[in-house]
């Protein structure tokens, strides 16, 4: 009797004690940006877009090379100016060592975003960002591709903005997502995720 | 065997309470309470730095700065704060600028990792005592429809108009295209991102 009050007591002891464990591993392998979870996400796929730096831009030119996706529009006056700033002063601050690594800044804005008016607009940061836009099929279907959620929102006398997701991709020399920055992320923090992007192995 | 009934109950007990997870950062608070947000230090700091402050009856205008566009944009935002000093409320009517078509009042939120921009209805009021704070990721006066390009070092002129107090011009000094604070003028609300344009 007593050795099964014992063992129902050990039991009872056990599962929480194994419940913290696994809510630790989630917490921790969420932390780190799980590498294999992330690239099973399926987030990334095949586009073919018009590039400000001339020409098309496909997925299969960025094949063997890392690269930074992001999201947003030229109408808007404050975080994509400050991302792309920032995406910049990361690169800059990587040097020669994050040379191999493309910068995407993809327009969800397609009516109002031209290639020229990407060009200009982005002609006022160095010159490591791309831009990219297409028509509005090819803009839905990349950002299909990459789970990104952008919707029109109309203003007063017909004008509109954009409300877009605000997320920086990190994807690897497969073009799978190997991790993930927030438009508010520490200079210290972007730099480490972007050595691990270019220290994986294609 | 009492011992393993309080381990037991303890490990439950964290369970439940799960993982620590810090609170999210408060909400943008546009109107903030002079010495509630520090602004009497604010204050000292103003004064001994060049961001221009103006008076205009019982407010007070606070380093209004922009920043400076990229080439074609045809948006900036612009940010300042306004201080009630007096014993009645005012309203903060409009702002015009002969740089843009208009000057409207937007909110940035962001709910997850989505960005959104929502246009807030003027008049504004401001309580006396009361702080009405533009800042990056918050509310943000929207110049609409440029006239012209921002260049770094330049200074916008804009009017605003107040309910009680009346009109005042003041100059929007411009940072960088990702400047986050007035150049020089007190600290920053987020900490001043590094980066300068490097062409232009």
């Amino acid at each position: 009797m007593l050795k099964r009050i014992r063992t129902v007591l050990w039991v009872a002891c056990a599962i929480p004690v194994l419940a913290l464990l696994w809510v630790g591993i989630v917490t921790f392998t969420q932390r780190t940006d799980d590498v294999s979870a992330l690239q099973a996400s399926g987030i990334g796929g095949r586009f073919k877009l018009q590039s400000s730096a001339g020409g098309e831009l496909s997925s299969e030119n960025l094949k063997g090379k890392p690269f930074i996706v992001f999201f947003g529009f030229t109408h808007c006056p404050e975080i994509c100016p400050t991302t792309i700033a920032d995406i910049s002063s990361w690169l800059a601050a990587l040097g020669p060592e994050g040379k191999e690594i493309k910068a995407l800044f993809v327009s969800v804005d397609p009516e109002r975003d031209s290639v020229a008016s990407l060009k200009d607009y982005l002609s006022s940061f160095p010159d490591r960002i791309i831009g990219l836009t297409g028509t509005p099929e090819q803009i839905a279907q990349v950002a299909k591709e990459y789970r990104v959620y952008y919707a029109k929102h109309p203003l007063k006398d017909g004008d509109y903005t954009m409300d877009h997701s605000a997320l920086i991709y990190l994807m690897d020399r497969d073009g799978k997502l190997a991790g993930t920055l927030t438009y508010d992320a520490k200079p210290e923090e972007a730099i480490a995720k972007l050595r691990r992007l270019l220290a994986a192995a294609a | 065997m009492k011992l393993h009934l309080v381990a037991a109950i303890a490990a439950i007990s964290i369970v439940i309470r799960g993982p620590f997870i810090p609170p999210p950062a408060s909400s943008h608070p546009a109107f903030g309470r002079p010495g509630a947000d520090g602004s009497p230090q604010a204050r000292l700091i103003i004064a001994a730095s060049p961001a221009p402050e103006y008076t205009l009856g019982s407010l007070r205008i606070k380093a209004p700065w922009m920043r400076a566009t990229p080439k074609g944009a045809m948006v900036a935002g612009g940010y300042l704060s306004i201080t009630n000093l007096g014993i009645k409320p005012d309203r903060l009517l409009s702002i015009e600028s002969d740089i843009a078509a208009r000057v409207e009042v937007h909110q940035t939120r962001m709910s997850g990792e989505v960005a959104s921009m929502r246009p807030v209805d003027t008049p504004l009021a401001i309580e006396p005592g009361a702080t009405l704070e533009f800042r990056p990721g918050g509310y943000h006066l929207m110049f609409t429809d440029l006239r012209r390009g921002v260049k770094e070092g330049d200074k916008v002129k804009a009017t605003l108009s107040f309910e009680k107090a009346g009109k005042i011009e003041v100059e929007f000094v411009a940072g960088g295209v990702a400047a986050m604070g007035p150049a020089g003028g007190g600290p920053p609300m987020k900490p001043m991102k590094p980066m300068k344009p490097m062409k232009m």
